[in-house]
């Protein structure tokens, strides 16, 4: 039972840290996803919709009155405290980064991401100082096992909204039980195995200031789209489908890659 | 012989004068940046921010191709009457919510970083807004439509790769779909978004 509660926990702050606690959506969405149809539209489907808005709401009140508040009181801390306490976070991502690095293929950025590690690690004190972009070795992009299942091929699935946790699909929620089945060295070393140096409440603590330092980088942005969206609920699914996309394809280049069908058509000059 | 030669003459001078006329697209958006964050830095009054953030939306976005795009499957099975009462209301729409996301800045510093054309009706210009103390740095990718080169439009914002447009296109398409098809409910919604 404690086990369960403890992998409910945690795939709460794995949530809030991928696009969380806004939630939702509407019908079916249609994204060109390159890896695994190249060229064609695939569609995502959205479960339970109607079920899917409640709980949408109920994150959006629960965002209210608790995320939004902490991590305007989190903007108040010196940027310093914030930059280190960023970095530190960044640093320990590697831990579940690497092993995807290599499960995808991508060897090099493995190598370079174990350096970063190491050196952060090192001298710059537990990832406080990002002291590896001093050498040159700059920072990549963070990578989940949602991410790999999506790089080898296995399709979203249905979407939904989880009460607190947010949207997800089916294919990333599978990607986030990994990392309680051995996948993550952080999880391995607080929780998993008893050991004399961390207690089960440094990850709590890590994931949860993790989703307080994301929410405090994009309070404007969330403010913004709650001001102007006629439909939030299927804009944050929208945005939330194109990210996992263009995180899974490792690329910039979503831009070029999305369905211009529709585009084509339209000719105003 | 005369005449060919003054046929290439106006070839020529073709070429050239369209070369000159043309209008980089990476011009175009440094621009436009400039031109925004003066207003936005001036101490004009809100309202007259607005009117003239306005006045470079309409002049340099292309509102009308956003605003079929957003509508994906359905503008199709729109009629003219349904198509013109659109158009003006979403130009409204656009407007309302391009000055409201914007104001909200006193002073952003946007830089280009670079430019590529993907065919002759596309390119995209990459800049980054700059970090500032509240916000962490953004990347901002603007997809220009240059099919008439003397007057590149803006069609989208690509921001950190999640593009505005597609994002619109599935919130209209979401409002027309849970409504049984019926275009009237996102008419209605648009409405109520410009009066708000």
């Amino acid at each position: 039972m404690k086990k369960i509660l403890n992998i409910f926990i945690i795939v709460f702050f794995l949530q809030v840290l991928s696009l969380n606690v806004f939630a939702g959506s509407d019908g079916t969405v249609e994204l060109n996803n390159k890896s695994s149809n190249i060229g064609k539209s695939s569609e995502v489907k959205d479960c339970f919709e109607t079920v899917n808005r409640g709980v949408f709401a109920f994150n959006q009140g629960l965002d209210k009155v608790f995320f939004k508040p902490i991590a305007k009181g989190y903007r108040y801390l010196p940027k310093p405290i914030r930059s280190g306490t960023s970095n530190a976070l960044n640093n320990l991502s590697n831990v579940v980064t690497i092993p995807n690095n290599i499960l995808q293929g991508q060897f090099i950025d493995a190598g370079i991401n174990v350096l970063r590690f190491s050196i952060n690690t090192t001298l710059g004190i537990a990832g406080i100082f990002d002291v590896a972009s001093y050498y040159g070795l700059n920072k990549l992009d963070k990578e989940d096992y949602g991410q790999t299942l999506g790089t080898w091929g296995v399709k979203e699935g249905c979407y939904f909204v989880l009460p607190v946790l947010g949207p997800t699909t089916v294919r990333d929620t599978l990607g986030s039980l990994v990392n309680f089945s051995g996948g993550d060295a952080w999880y391995n070393v607080t929780i998993s195995n008893d050991t004399r140096y961390f207690e089960n409440s440094d990850y709590y603590y890590s994931r949860l200031t993790a989703g307080v330092d994301f929410r405090a980088k994009n309070l404007e942005a969330f403010e913004s789209l709650e001001k102007n969206s006629i439909d939030l609920y299927a804009s944050v699914r929208s945005l939330y489908l194109q990210d996992r996309i263009r995180k899974i394809e490792n690329s910039s280049e979503i831009t070029e890659t999305m369905n211009d069908d529709d585009w084509e058509e339209i000719d105003t000059q | 012989m005369t005449k060919s030669k003054i046929l290439i003459f106006f070839l020529v001078l073709t070429f050239f004068t369209n070369s000159l006329l043309a209008k980089e697209p990476s011009k175009l958006i440094d621009e436009i940046v400039n031109e925004a964050s003066i207003i936005l830095s001036s101490s004009d009054p809100v309202e007259s921010k607005i009117i003239k953030l306005n006045n470079i939306a309409e002049t340099n976005v292309d509102i009308d191709g956003i605003g079929m795009y957003t509508l994906g499957k359905y503008r199709k099975i729109l009629s003219e009457n349904e198509k013109i009462k659109y158009k003006k209301l979403f130009k409204s729409y656009f407007l309302k919510s391009f000055s409201s996301r914007l104001v909200d800045y006193s002073d952003p510093k946007i830089t280009v970083v670079s430019e590529k054309k993907i065919n002759e009706k596309y390119t995209i210009v990459s800049t980054v807004l700059e970090e500032t103390s509240k916000n962490p740095e953004i990347k901002i990718d603007w997809r220009i439509y240059t099919k008439n080169p003397e007057r590149p439009l803006i069609r989208d914002l690509i921001v950190e790769g999640l593009s505005l447009a597609r994002t619109q296109k599935e919130e209209f398409n979401s409002i027309i779909q849970n409504n049984d098809g019926d275009i009237n409910y996102l008419f209605k919604s648009l409405e109520e978004f410009i009066i708000k």
